[in-house]
Formats: C-alpha cells, sequence, structure tokens
C-alpha cells in the first residue's frame, strides 16, 4: 500500500439536501458525513425513501447540496469540491476519474448505438482515436462481463436486462475509473442474473483496487459486496461500520428492525 | 490445568482484559442480554486455548468480538503485530484496520460457510491466499498504467492467472488432505452437505498462516477420518505460532489439541 491510501478518496462532510419546495423540515438527506477510501466498498441501505439516491447524487454532483460539502481526491493527489468547480470540470471528471452506474441500464447506456460503441465512447473521450484499439478494447471488456464478442456490433436494445447491465459495467469500467457509484445496480434483475452480476461487480471492483459506493435496499447485496455500510433512515445515517457488525449486531433501533425483516432464503 | 507456553516470547499474542458485552434489544423494549461481564485471557504464540462451560455463556459472542464481528462494550482486545510495530486493540481498530487484519493476521473457521454465488469450492479456499498476496506486493493504483494504447491489458491476466494457479495449487492440497472428493472442487458449495462445506472453510481458515486463529466448532459435522485430518492441521498452526482460540464440543479433538481450557462461566 502507498502512502495516498492513508487519505480519504472522498470526504463527505455534514451534507444536506432539501428538495425546492418541500417544507422547511424535510430534508432529503440531513447532516451525513463518512470518508471513502482507495479499494474500499461502501454500501448505502435504507428503505425507500430513506434518502440514499438523493445522497449517491450530491456526491456525484448532480443534485447540488442545501448544507455541507463533498471533496474529492484526484489521481494527482489534489482536493477538489465537487461542487465548488464548473459543470465542465465536474464532467470531466465524471468521464475520466468516475463512474456511474444507474439502476436502469438503459438510463446509462446510449439506446441508438451498437454495444462496442458504449463501451469504447468513453475511452474515446479520453482522447482516444484508433478504431483498431478501441475495438479490441471493447471485446475485451465484453468478455470481461461474460457478453459474447459476437455481438459487439448489437444495439443494446437486444439484449436482456442482465446484459445491459453487465454492458453498463464495461462501457464504466473501461475507462479505468478510480471511483464508482452504483445505484441499486442489480434491483431491476431476476434474482437469477442477479447472483452473476454481483459476483462479476465483486471480482471486478477488487482486482481493479476500485473505490465504490454501492446504494441498495438489499442487505445481501450490501453483505457480499461492501466492507463497510451506512445506514440511512428519514435522510439521516443511523449508523455505520463494518458491514458484517453493522448486520450481526446492529446497535440503532433501526437497524435492528431492518436486520430482522430479512426472509432467509 | 496450566501448560507452559511453548515459545519463550514473553509478550502474548492475545491478551484479552476485563471485556464486557451486552446485547440490547430496542425491539423487546430495551431488553438488555449481559453476556460477557469482566472476561480475561491470554494467549501465547503456539498455544491453543479451549473455551469450554455451558452454552449461553458467551464462547461464540467472545470469538465474534474478537474477530470483530461484535462490538465490545469495554476493555482490551491486544493483538500483537509483526516486530517493529505496536500491538493493536482490536476493541479499538477502525473498520478499515479490522478488514487489513483479517487479510492475513486473523483467520475466523465458523461452522456456517456463507457461500458466495458462482465461485467454486477450490476458489473460495485460494481467495483468502491471493488477497494476502496482494497485500504483500502493495495494492497497485491502476492510474499508474497507460489507458489504452497497443498494450492495452488493464488487468494483466497472466500475473493473475500465475498467482491464482499457485494458490489453487495450495487450496487443492489442502482439500485433498480434507478428504473433499476432486469432483467437487469445482463446484460453488452452496449446495454441499454441512460437512462438505466446512471442510472449505476449514481449508480457507488455514491456508493463510494466521497470528491468530479463531475455531468456533471447527470439526461439529466431521467424521473421524477428517477429525483426525483437522487435528493434524490444528497441530501444524501450532508450531507455525498461531496463537489459537477455539470452541470444541468433541472430546477427543478438544484434549488433542487444547493447552488450556477456559470456562467463562468461572471467570
Amino acid at each position: 500500500m502507498n502512502n495516498h491510501d492513508d487519505m480519504p478518496v472522498l470526504t463527505v462532510q455534514a451534507l444536506g439536501h432539501a428538495f425546492a419546495g418541500a417544507g422547511r423540515d424535510s430534508w432529503a438527506v440531513r447532516d451525513a458525513s463518512f470518508e471513502l477510501f482507495a479499494g474500499e466498498v461502501v454500501a448505502i441501505v435504507g428503505e425507500s425513501g430513506s434518502g440514499k439516491t438523493t445522497l449517491l447524487n450530491c456526491i456525484a454532483g448532480r443534485l447540488q447540496p442545501t448544507a455541507g460539502c463533498v471533496h474529492y481526491r484526484t489521481s494527482r493527489s489534489t482536493e477538489v469540491d465537487v461542487h465548488a468547480i464548473s459543470e465542465r470540470e465536474r464532467r470531466v471528471l465524471a468521464r475520466t476519474e468516475w463512474g456511474f452506474v444507474e439502476q436502469q441500464a438503459s438510463d446509462g447506456l446510449r439506446m441508438n448505438v451498437s454495444a462496442g460503441a458504449n463501451v469504447s465512447e468513453r475511452l474515446m473521450g479520453l482522447g482516444e482515436r484508433r478504431y483498431q484499439t478501441l475495438r479490441t478494447a471493447a471485446l475485451s471488456w465484453m468478455e470481461r462481463v461474460e457478453l459474447e464478442g459476437a455481438r459487439i456490433d448489437d444495439s443494446p436494445r437486444a439484449f436482456s436486462g442482465g446484459m445491459r447491465q453487465r454492458l453498463q459495467i464495461a462501457r464504466n469500467l473501461a475507462t479505468r475509473p478510480r471511483l464508482v457509484l452504483m445505484d441499486e445496480p442489480t434491483s431491476s434483475l431476476d434474482v437469477s442474473v442477479q447472483a452473476r452480476l454481483l459476483d462479476l461487480i465483486r471480482v471486478l471492483v477488487a482486482r481493479l483496487h476500485l473505490s465504490a459506493l454501492i446504494v441498495t435496499h438489499d442487505l445481501g447485496v450490501a453483505r457480499l459486496l461492501a466492507h463497510r455500510t451506512l445506514v440511512m433512515r428519514h435522510g439521516r445515517i443511523v449508523e455505520q461500520g463494518l458491514t458484517d457488525r453493522v448486520f450481526d449486531d446492529p446497535q440503532h433501533a433501526y437497524t435492528q428492525l431492518l436486520v430482522s425483516s430479512v426472509v432467509a432464503a | 490445568m496450566m501448560r507452559p507456553a511453548l515459545d519463550q516470547e514473553d509478550a502474548p499474542v492475545l491478551a484479552v482484559r476485563d471485556v464486557y458485552k451486552t446485547f440490547r434489544l430496542h425491539l423487546r423494549d430495551g431488553l438488555e442480554l449481559p453476556v460477557l461481564c469482566g472476561v480475561s485471557l491470554e494467549v501465547r504464540a503456539g498455544q491453543c486455548v479451549a473455551l469450554v462451560g455451558p452454552s449461553g455463556r458467551g464462547k461464540s459472542t467472545l470469538m465474534k468480538c474478537l474477530y470483530g464481528s461484535y462490538r465490545v462494550d469495554r476493555g482490551e482486545l491486544w493483538l500483537a503485530q509483526p516486530p517493529g510495530h505496536a500491538r493493536v486493540d482490536l476493541a479499538q481498530a477502525s473498520p478499515r484496520q479490522l478488514i487489513e487484519l483479517r487479510r492475513s493476521e486473523i483467520a475466523y473457521v465458523s461452522q456456517f460457510l456463507r457461500a458466495l454465488p458462482r465461485v467454486p469450492a477450490i476458489d473460495v479456499v485460494a481467495e483468502r491466499r491471493l488477497q494476502a498476496v496482494d497485500d504483500q506486493h502493495g495494492a497497485h493504483d491502476p492510474r499508474d498504467e497507460p489507458i489504452g494504447g497497443d498494450d492495452f491489458d488493464p488487468l494483466d491476466e497472466t500475473r493473475h492467472r500465475q498467482a491464482l494457479e499457485a494458490a489453487r495449487e495450495q487450496a487443492g492440497s489442502l482439500l485433498a488432505r480434507l478428504n473433499l472428493p476432486r469432483g467437487l472442487w469445482g463446484l460453488p458449495p452452496a449446495t454441499f452437505s454441512g460437512g462438505e462445506q466446512q471442510r472449505i472453510n476449514i481449508a480457507r481458515g488455514f491456508i493463510e498462516p494466521a497470528r491468530l486463529l479463531l475455531l468456533d466448532e471447527p470439526t461439529a459435522s466431521l467424521d473421524a477420518l477428517n477429525r483426525r485430518a483437522v487435528i493434524s492441521l490444528i497441530d501444524e498452526a501450532k508450531r507455525r505460532g498461531s496463537a489459537i482460540v477455539g470452541i470444541f464440543h468433541d472430546e477427543e479433538v478438544r484434549d488433542a489439541v487444547a493447552d488450556r481450557c477456559v470456562d467463562l462461566s468461572d471467570l
């Protein structure tokens, strides 16, 4: 480990978000603080409406927080305040150092271009122009996420939900981001397809030494993927810690309820 | 009751000092269940301490506190570190520190295997060895390598394959010692019998020599032949200097491996 690993990649400080028009006390996210380190996978769990997706969107710079701030340490080890930089700078970050995996693959893919183009588009965004290089990269990423190379020229519309989600992962990881944000990456899929995707995410995140933040309502997903877990309720982080400790020895009343509500398979 | 320690080092590998743990059940009106009340014990390198006593006295709870799955309310859990490094209080360790320690310093063999989808038995075992190898080489920042370019190979398959093959070879020899049929090695263990899953757990726990080895009923569902295989693995771990805390309801196994018994209801 190098010494950079002692500094967080992402620092979220006292973050709050209240949607315009909502009442004064109806904060979607309130006073959220945590850090994410290199190679760490952190899950944000909680029921619908707990504010977890709003928190993720604030971190991604897609929503302007009402309070608090988000700091990101770049590959050059400079700190940027995600909400203080320009929209253009934020887009460059999102394209180069970050990935964002949407719950609905169709929101994260370009549905009008081929599977191969979806993967190579982000590489082109980084300046790669050689056709053969782009095609080779697209092929190797399709194989990595277990998509048949022969389907490189097919439209993602012809893909199943699970295949589209794997393509979205390939598209995001092809540029080797340092930080990947995922919003319910498996919840739109059948259970039988979820396992494959989860295993792929698990293996790729570890191999690439990625930092990842995964929003999920599925405690099994957090248990499988995350080193640490944050539990959200009514916009607040009510408990956070080592994933197995949060689930096996929950301290907060809400976490105890959440854990005891899971139906064992 | 106490046999002399096998090595001459004066500091114990594990020193548990006055540990308290109470469960508070908020869903039952805050009902409090005190489980550990002032537990202290020491384990030296090469020693195996067996936790004994009736069930419900916190044997498994203490193991989970040592592994970090349970929070301790009060007290200290000191784990020695390699020469030149200060010992760590597991009760105060951060999640990141605990994850780091679990990769190579602390191993936990439970009665149950949490199977991962799709991962074959041999890789469940090999994975733990791979993680430790990764740590030794130092995790590299993927940004150090060029993006794109003619030698586009972002994940360096060759190096990974070599490490994986080496780890699989070790995993295979452990599974063979534990008499797990070769036909099962390539299958995900979710559908295996309890005894088969347990042997995979054992192999995973023993593939990487750990400073602290936690064994929660490692032989609960094993036959005599495999119990003996586990006893010999525990003996080897002791000779390598692991400090072991175990729960063994099987008296034959306990008598064979334990240097000392600690009854939590006496403390």
